[in-house]
Formats: C-alpha cells, structure tokens, sequence
C-alpha cells in the first residue's frame, strides 16, 4: 500500500517541533517532544490523558511558552506570546466546546472576532452584514450543511455541523495549519463521520491538519501520520502505511494491563 | 450542490416566508412589542376622559419613560455583554451631588460641575469594570458593593459641605446656562405654540401652550437609544458585546477583547446614570442625596421587560426602550385612572414574571429551530 500521505515535496514543514519542554513549576508536562507537520496532511496526536496532548497544543497554538525546545513554523524560529500570534502566522485551533456561541447567528459566529467592515464612523465599524451573510451562505452549502437562512441561531445546528462550522472558519480566514482538539469526543457516529469527512476534504486544500483525539479508530479513518504521546514524551511517529489499527491501540494505552482488559471488551475500547 | 440554491421560484419564494415569520418570532423584542400594545389598548379604555392621551398627559408619561429610557438602554447593553451593574441607582445620586455640590458648595462654573461630574461617573464605571474583569467576581457582587459606597458618600459628602442632604440653588447658578438648556430645555417650542394656535393642544390659563416642547431627556433618550441600537445590530462593537455574553470563553479565543468590551458598558451605564442625574438636578434645581433610589431594578426590569436574557448574550435595545415604555404609561396610567398606586407594583411584578417566562420560551425556540 502506498503511503496516503502525499504531502507537497517541497519547502520546509508548516510545523516542526524539536525536543520541546515545558514544565510548571516542580510538574513536567512535556519532557521532550518532537513533530512536524506538512502541508496537505492529517496529524495525528495520539494519547491518554494526562500524556501531554492539550499542553503541547497549547504551546503550538500560543497559549503557553515553550520552556526549551525548538519551535518552527514554515522553517522560521518563532516565539508566540499570544493565540493572536499563532493564528498571524496561520496557525488556527479548533476547541472541542468552546467554538461556537449558540446564541448568536451563524455568520455572526463566522465571523466573529474578524468582521468584514464596510465603514467606519469614529471609534465605531459598520458590519457588512450582506457580504457575511452571503459568505457564511456559501460556506455552509460548501460543507453541505443547507442554511435556510444564516441568521438562524447557531445552537439550531447539530454538534458535528458546529464542528464543521469552526473548521470551515479557521479555513475561509486563511489557516495553514488546523489543530483539531478533541473534534469527535463529544458526538455520535453519523455527526462523527460528517465531521471526518470534512477534515479530509480540508486537507486535499493544502491544509495541515492536527488532529488531537484519544479514539484510535476515528484517527485511524483520516489520518495519513500518527504520533503518540506517552507521559510528556514522544513514542514516535508512523505513517499509515506502516502501523495498524491495534499496534496504534497498544501504543497509545502503554499499559499491559489495559490492552489486556481492551482485548477482553472485545477490542472495542 | 446547487441544487439548493436554484431550486424552483415558487418553493425558494415559501422557504423565504416561513424564514421570516420564524425570524419575527424568534425577535427578543417580540414581547416588549406585545405588551406596549396591550398596554396602551388598555389604557385607551381604562384611562379614557382622564387626559392622560391630550398633551400634557402624554408629556408626563412620555418623561417618565425617557428619564427610565436613558438607564434602561445602558442596563440593556451590558446586560447582553453578561454583566450587570447595580450601582446605577447611586451612581444618579451622586453624580448629582457631582454636579451640585462643586456648583453651590465651591461656586464653580456649572458647565465644569457637569464636566466634572461625568469625568467622575465614567472613572466609577471604570473602576467597577475593571474589579469585575480582574477578579472574575459576580458583578452581580462588586456593583452591590458600589451601590453602598456611593449611596453612602453622596449623603456622608453632601453632610459634610452643606450640613444638609438636599442641596439647592443650582436653577439660579445655572440659569440661561448652555448645560441648563441641554439637560433641562425644551425642543419644538415653536411647532407647539403653532399646535396651540390652531386649537390641537391646549392653553394652560396663563395662555402657554399646555406642552411648551420637547422636553432634553426625551431627547436624550431617543438619541442614547438611537445609537445603542444602532452599535448593538450594525457595528463590530454589537458582534463583540453579543459574544462577551454569550460566552466569554469563546470570544476570547476568537480574539474578541471581552474585558474592554465589558469596561466600556460599565462606563455607559454610569455614563447614562449621569445623564439622568444632570436632567433631574436642572430639571429641579437640586440635588437630593436619595435620588435615583432603585432605579437599578427599574432600568433591569425594562431591560428583561424587552427581552434580555438575565445570562447575556441575547436582547436588544429596542426592546429596553419599549420596556421602559410599559413601565412609564403603567406608573402614570394607574395615577390618572386613580387606581392606589400601589397596584403599579403588583402590576410591575406580574409583568417582570410574564417577561422572564416569556424570554426563556423564545430562547429554547431559538436554540431549538422550532
């Protein structure tokens, strides 16, 4: 089989990460971790919980500073004191539950934070409600959510067209690299798939996807690389073609015990 | 994929309709709207022959429900952006003593009392916006607290520099004065005479007009209200403080500046609370140490009336505006029906419960699609 992930030749990784420590206080959360990401491909970052997935997240989406460690983007040293900067360098995350504002419209959660302004009167920016109203219009058909009207209150979605809804933001506003947190955790299988289906049309754009989840299978569905975590370090990275759904599954538990209690529930853990 | 969009005139034309009707329905205002029309049906009957829809009585309704107005839009906004503020009542209060003591106590010129005054409410509304964004405390709290601070320093103050509560002689230090004309005036004074003249409203016996004109706090109220409406539905400001209350989390994350956001809506309502102060202290010529009691709850009231959520993120101003409204026609309907004006409380209670009952109803519709 060859190797799904095809990702573009040429230039440096969109991310890279070398031996990346960050500890808080007397705690170590990453004890050396090391990742690239392409462009065009689906990351995969495996790990219990308590491995240092969010921390390492974190750090790559601005949220904390690196304690030591290389941290490049596009084969530029960078130093990121804000989520802001992150995402000026193309570096969207995608939070699990904290996306979307059901209360507000869908375009206003489309374009929130980075309102299209048609003019300005002193201290205040009129919004091209027309423009983004049109533009979250299209979006969504894109997806293959059918709005009747996008003005309609977000929390009239479902979670996996939510997910969809953040992913097709991050992307219309020019994301390079996507981190995917935990998109999958909280839905159902039919809101699943619809959601694994989009991140694997996201990617055929070019963009790199991090996707975070501590469900094999659902990685296992998208992702052409795969990086475990174990206890703030780094367990190795695997493309597709190299490892399969079950090495993946004892990897990631590194624990004999709970592979052994996996195998009795069936695999179905 | 295109398919939904061209889809047959006929069938896209009734998806249009039921769009709309569903978007009407789903209006936070949807209730205010009802309810002034109820109100006002029934005091065309109730009130009818008691002059309360001639002239001077709808200026006297009219007033109430602009002083209530100028709070409730500020009460309004930053309720949607999640916060309360309930030093609002106070805030009038003393910054009437803001503008009356330096005026009669130390004879400043009176348009730099009020200049003085709204410096000193907007720092107010600064420093209760900033304690709120820095600690995470409920400002359900730290405004509890700054409505006994200053309760308590507009009557230790006006004590102490005029050995009494009531402070007057503003109207003499203030009379012809630019800021007396802008808070206290009257606009329209001619077309009135002309109503007048042609027999439309009435004479009082001195031969006035019965409405000399448009009073400055309706004024006040409309352009206030005008331009928090305007800011809330049109402005990048509006998505900002819709998503502070919605969830602050996300906003945040999304790069929206919740904390100033939040700090400037507190520097409205203390701004809003000194305009009516500066109406009601030149209106009256005085300044009184127990002005504004409880107007906190009757600009909350208004603005949960029009359809703000009490958890943020949903409401709108014109909402507050028409419940500041209902609130202004009842308390003079049930004075010129000649009801005991204590079913004015009865009524407002009853009404607060329907608004509240009424609001989480709509939120599920707008949440659920339905």
């Amino acid at each position: 089989m060859t190797p799904q992930a095809a990702p573009a030749a040429a230039g440096p990784p969109l991310i890279e990460v070398r031996d990346l420590v960050k500890t808080f206080g007397p705690v170590v959360a990453l004890a050396g971790v090391s990742l690239t990401v392409l462009a065009g491909e689906v990351h995969c970052l495996l790990g219990d919980n308590g491995a240092g997935k969010s921390t390492l997240i974190k750090i790559l989406s601005g949220v904390h500073r690196p304690t030591a460690g290389d941290f490049l983007v596009e084969g530029a040293r960078v130093d990121f004191a804000s989520p802001r900067d992150a995402l000026d360098r193309g570096i969207a995350t995608v939070y699990q539950d904290l996306a979307m504002i059901p209360l507000l419209s869908i375009t206003r959660n489309f374009f929130m934070g980075r309102e299209p302004v048609r003019q300005r009167l002193g201290p205040f920016s009129f919004m091209d409600t027309a423009h983004a109203d049109r533009v979250a219009r299209e979006e969504m058909r894109r997806i293959g959510i059918d709005v009747r009207d996008p003005q309609q209150a977000v929390g009239t979605l479902s979670g996996g067209e939510r997910q969809c809804v953040a992913i097709a933001r991050a992307v219309y506003f020019g994301a390079k690299v996507l981190i995917l947190d935990e998109p999958t955790s909280a839905l159902g299988v039919a809101q699943t798939s619809v959601v694994l289906k989009f991140v694997r049309q996201v990617r055929q754009k070019g963009v790199g996807v991090i996707f975070i989840t501590h469900n094999v299978r659902h990685a296992y569905a998208v992702g052409d690389r795969f990086t475990v975590l174990n206890r703030g370090r780094t367990l190795g990275t695997f493309a597709k073609s190299e490892i399969k759904v079950d090495q993946l599954q004892t990897m990631m538990a590194g624990d004999k015990e709970l592979q052994e209690l996996s195998d009795e529930l069936g695999g179905t853990v | 994929m295109a398919e939904s969009s061209v889809v047959v005139p006929g069938q896209d034309e009734r998806l249009r309709r039921q769009s709309g009707l569903r978007r009407l329905l789903s209006r936070p205002d949807l209730g205010a709207l009802a309810g002034t029309v109820f109100v006002f049906a029934f005091f065309a009957v109730a009130a009818r022959g008691t002059g309360m829809f001639q002239a001077d009585g709808v200026l006297n309704w009219s007033t109430v429900s602009g002083y209530l107005m100028v709070i409730a839009v500020g009460a309004a906004l930053l309720m949607i952006a999640g916060e309360f503020d309930l030093s609002v009542g106070s805030m009038i209060g003393f910054a009437g003593m803001m503008i009356a003591l330096p005026t009669v106590a130390f004879h400043w010129p009176v348009g730099l009392s009020v200049l003085f005054a709204f410096g000193g409410a907007l720092l107010i509304g600064f420093l209760n916006g900033l304690v709120v964004i820095r600690t995470g405390l409920p400002s359900f709290i730290v405004t509890l607290a700054s409505l006994y601070i200053l309760r308590g320093l507009t009557i230790a103050l006006s004590i102490l520099f005029t050995n009494r509560t009531i402070v007057v002689g503003v109207k003499d230090a203030a009379e012809g004065s630019l800021v007396a004309f802008l808070f206290s005036g009257t606009v329209g004074d001619p077309v009135f005479s002309w109503l007048a003249d042609h027999d439309v409203i009435g004479r009082l016996p001195n031969g006035d007009p019965s409405v000399r004109g448009v009073p400055m706090v309706i004024v006040w109220a409309l352009v206030i209200a005008a331009a928090g409406h305007v800011v809330l539905s049109k402005t990048k400001l509006g998505n900002w403080i819709f998503a502070s209350g919605g969830d602050a989390n996300a906003a945040r994350n999304l790069g929206v500046p919740v904390g100033v956001v939040k700090v400037s809506l507190f520097m409205l309502t203390a701004f809003c609370a000194t305009v009516f102060a500066a109406c009601q202290v030149f209106e009256f010529g005085s300044a009184s140490s127990d002005r504004g009691l409880l107007k906190e709850f009757e600009a909350i009231i208004a603005a949960v009336i029009g359809g703000c959520l009490l958890t943020g993120g949903y409401g709108s101003v014109i909402g507050a505006c028409l419940g500041a409204l209902i609130f202004g026609v009842v308390q003079m309907g049930i004075l010129f029906t000649g009801v005991p004006n204590d079913w004015f409380r009865v009524f407002l209670g009853g009404m607060l419960l329907i608004a509240v009952l009424f609001n989480n109803l709509i939120r599920r519709r707008v949440v659920s699609g339905r």
